[in-house]
């Protein structure tokens, strides 16, 4: 129940598989980033990457499931995501969220979620925030 | 470096009509379970007219219509240089299967960062439906580096 969600709450984990080639190719076609560096390893070579490696989108919708997987979507006010590494093929990434703050958005009660993304080397990946409104 | 005369650019119009296979791909690439964003009848049964765009799709139109390729293109941007350095949303109508999205974005920001190794691109975005109806507005942030 919405009235119930208070300051400390933690949202349910989400514990992805390793990241792998096959992840990254679809996501390339179902998000449009048909950028090659994320599905051509040659191309990543050449601008001095190991290999492949994760779009940040692909970060971000993994980490906004641990919310509409915890609220309905509709509820969803604002996500905000800051991405501060890159995931490498291999990784694999849990995501968490905390509830940090009760307050009112535009005469709205809503809730602050932080929101935080990192690989099994402890790793920061995602630094995010979201605001859900309560009801 | 970047030429700060590009602040104030502005991307040209994107529109996204969101078709049921393309979300239900969407769904399936970022490893989501709930039916909701699988299954017509468990999304009205959940309340929705449709199959929701999970809260980042709509990040695809620039992407879908060339837009942020031209962006990158204008401003002398290469893809080996580049990374999505923050990415913000804030919603105030759901989209469904079967609405159009028009995004129209402006590139807000130009700066640097460690004596122009770092450069940021600010890019601000409006969604808006096939009713005119304004349903998100995005922030983006570049980052290139050198």
């Amino acid at each position: 129940m919405s009235s119930e969600i208070r300051v400390g709450e933690q949202l349910p984990t989400l514990q992805l598989g390793p990241v792998n080639r096959t992840t990254l190719a679809l996501f390339g076609g179902a998000s449009g980033d048909h950028n090659p560096i994320h599905i051509d390893t040659d191309f990543a070579r050449r601008a001095g990457m190991p290999d492949v490696f994760a779009q940040g989108m692909l970060g971000m919708a993994w980490l906004g499931r641990v919310i509409t997987k915890w609220i309905p979507q509709g509820r969803l006010r604002q996500y905000d995501a800051r991405f501060s590494g890159i995931t490498h093929l291999g990784n694999t990434i849990t995501c968490t969220g905390e509830v940090v703050e009760l307050l009112e958005l535009n005469g709205e009660a809503c809730a602050r979620i932080a929101l935080t993304s990192s690989n099994q080397f402890g790793q920061n990946k995602i630094m995010g925030e979201a605001i859900v409104a309560l009801a | 470096m970047i030429d700060k005369k590009f602040i104030g650019y502005q991307l040209k119009p994107s529109s996204l009509y969101l078709d049921r296979t393309r979300l239900q791909f969407f769904a399936k690439a970022i490893g989501e379970q709930d039916p909701v964003y699988f299954d017509p009848a468990s999304a009205k049964a959940a309340g929705y007219p449709d199959l929701p765009a999970p809260p980042t799709f709509i990040f695809a139109a620039e992407l879908d219509s060339g837009a942020n390729d031209q962006l990158l293109n204008d401003l002398g941007i290469p893809l080996t240089k580049l990374l999505h350095g923050e990415q913000s949303f804030r919603y105030f109508k759901p989209v469904y299967a079967g609405d159009a999205v028009d995004v129209q974005s402006t590139i807000t920001d130009i700066y640097d960062k460690k004596g122009g190794k770092l450069e940021f691109v600010v890019k601000d975005s409006r969604v808006t439906n096939q009713k005119a109806e304004l349903v998100a507005e995005m922030r983006t942030v570049l980052v290139v580096r050198h």
